[in-house]
């Protein structure tokens, strides 16, 4: 089949979701957009059952933490290898309350991805069948990739932006 | 507080006949750091459980911190078997978000180096599901042809196995008369070693009877659990990331992707021999289409990212002007995210890079394919035999580094 292009793809969602879809852009040619956390399983089912686009494929589950928005962006990837094309998915949501739902339902991958999200970011995914840590210790007590967490001894300074004139 | 690594299976076993096993961390027969808790019926598998974690480095947060020509000896260190193609992996990344267009010259060089390492990863993974299933004489024999690939690396960058091959805009040099050299000597004596390769073991009745059937995965499956690479084409789905999303010219290269039939441990073999065999044909098409292509040039014409050589720092003001920004992270990248994959030794190997006009990344993500073709393992163990799951995961290629990243 010919490769789907992200104007198609970006009608057939307009047509579905309108307003729930929303901050869509097409950075290096990969169509990104975002959603809430309370349609982000709707979408992600949509796109995986639509036998038109049929995303059949998570490459992959991660987070970004902004700590200055006060927000964590669970970034999924999806992949529809009929069609040749890529996702971006983007769901903000609160770094005091990161919850949102679980989509091993739809995705056997999503689990260990979901856990190294969660042991990463703290990010609750909700209906998980087993949400624990899984490459830190399982006392480790935070969540290292939070940006609050400095890497090395955070009185050094020579590796600091400021001081590269940023 | 409730560790992963306690047996934790009580609820299924009322007369207590189940025994708990503990295999790995250092286990003889995982090739790596690896544990799972299995319990056992007589020798049958009746659950297990992962835990990984065991050498997890925090490559992403280290990342956070450094700027991007540092960052290449990380992906070194992901899956160890075939850096150079993680190297490349993280330059096209880093080139893709800048607009870098490499010339052709070097992305038939990237394309040599990159399938040099494919060899040498199928080898490892093949000679060992071999040497598991019993057979020494593979292992040892066939094993010198990834020291011949080394011997290679070690001529283009001075390394073998953590290699930081190549740069960002290209290669940190050309290669020298006796890397081709050794290239066409590796072109002219593969093939022999690789057919004798396949006539010890492709027909080896003992062989097929231990991995024919055993841990055969149907396409829903794979694709649920998000497995790429071989194994996913073992199993018939022809996703292969250099013809999907082709990258370093792959487009203009005549290759063909193997694709197997039941996903069974012999399929994942035969895959893996046959894409041995396209690689040595991907070598010899390179070598051939760079003898029309301008000598010398090894490098994007790109002075503001692509680091100068030290020849030219210390005579030419400009070089060092540029070595010390591009050292000092100075460089003017685009915000913006970006996400680029390669075809790994076993999958798709994924670089998710987001800059925020900083020193250093302002988050790195690896999707990387050991990690994600692990999470199958304990599940698909069920109701195998104990000797059967340890050639599986010989099969599955996992390597350490890249599991735990």
């Amino acid at each position: 089949m010919a490769k789907a292009t992200n104007t198609e793809l970006i009608d057939l969602l307009g047509e579905k979701f309108g307003e729930q879809l929303f901050d869509v852009s097409e950075p290096y040619g990969l169509l990104t957009f975002s959603t809430t956390k309370d349609r982000i399983i709707d979408v992600l089912t949509f796109l995986k059952e639509n036998t038109i686009i049929n995303f059949n494929f998570l490459t992959d589950i991660t987070a970004v933490h902004y700590p200055e928005k006060e927000l964590i962006a669970v970034v999924y990837h999806l992949h529809s290898m009929v069609n040749g094309i890529r996702l971006r998915l983007k769901v903000f949501i609160h770094e005091n309350d990161p919850r949102i739902a679980s989509a091993t339902a739809l995705w056997n991958s999503a689990n260990w991805m979901e856990r190294e999200t969660y042991d990463f970011f703290g990010v609750k995914f909700e209906g998980h069948p087993d949400l624990r840590r899984i490459l830190n210790m399982d006392d480790l007590g935070v969540h290292p990739m939070l940006k609050q967490y400095p890497l090395e001894d955070p009185n050094r300074v020579d590796k600091k932006d400021e001081f590269f004139g940023r | 507080m409730k560790h992963n690594n306690q047996p934790i299976f009580t609820d299924n076993d009322p007369q207590n006949e189940l025994v708990t096993l503990n295999l790995g961390p250092t286990h003889p027969a995982t090739h790596g750091v690896f544990q799972n808790v299995v319990q056992l019926d007589g020798e049958r598998i009746v659950s297990g459980v992962s835990t990984i974690g065991y050498i997890h480095r925090a490559f992403e947060k280290i990342a956070e911190h450094r700027p991007f020509y540092q960052i290449t000896p990380l992906t070194d260190r992901l899956n160890y078997c075939s850096s150079p193609i993680n190297n490349m992996g993280w330059h096209m990344t880093v080139e893709k978000l800048l607009n870098i267009k490499t010339p052709k010259r070097v992305d038939y060089l990237r394309v040599i180096i990159m399938e040099l390492s494919r060899i040498a990863d199928h080898i490892i993974c093949n000679t060992i599901i071999a040497q598991d299933t019993g057979a020494t004489t593979p292992f040892l024999y066939f094993f010198q042809f990834r020291e011949h690939i080394y011997e290679i690396f070690e001529e283009i960058c001075g390394a073998r196995l953590t290699t930081n091959i190549g740069r960002i805009g290209g290669l940190e040099r050309d290669f020298n008369d006796a890397a081709f050299a050794k290239i066409n000597k590796f072109i002219a004596a593969f093939p022999k070693a690789l057919r004798e390769f396949e006539s010890l073991l492709n027909r080896n009745r003992i062989f097929i009877d231990r991995t024919a059937g055993v841990a055969e995965v149907t396409q829903e499956t794979a694709l649920s659990y998000g497995w790429t690479g071989p194994l996913l084409r073992s199993t018939g789905v022809d996703y292969d990331v250099r013809i999907s999303e082709p990258y370093s010219s792959y487009e203009d290269f005549n290759f063909e992707i193997p694709v197997g039939t039941s996903g069974d441990i012999y399929d994942r073999y035969l895959v893996r021999n046959e894409e041995m065999w396209q690689s040595h044909s991907l070598i010899q098409q390179a070598l051939e289409k760079i003898k029309s292509e301008p000598k010398g040039i090894f490098h994007a014409d790109v002075p503001d990212f692509y680091l100068p050589g030290k020849e030219e720092v210390y005579n030419n003001m400009e070089a060092l002007i540029y070595h010390f920004k591009i050292v000092m992270g100075e460089i003017d990248a685009p915000k913006a995210e970006v996400y680029h994959a390669v075809e790994g030794g076993n999958g798709e190997l994924g670089f998710y890079l987001i800059n925020d006009g900083g020193r250093s990344p302002y988050r790195l993500h690896f999707r990387r394919p050991s990690f994600i073709n692990y999470s199958m393992f304990a599940k698909m163990s069920e109701g195998m035999l104990l000797s059967d799951a340890i050639i599986n995961m010989s099969s599955m290629n996992i390597i350490a580094g890249e599991l735990d990243a």
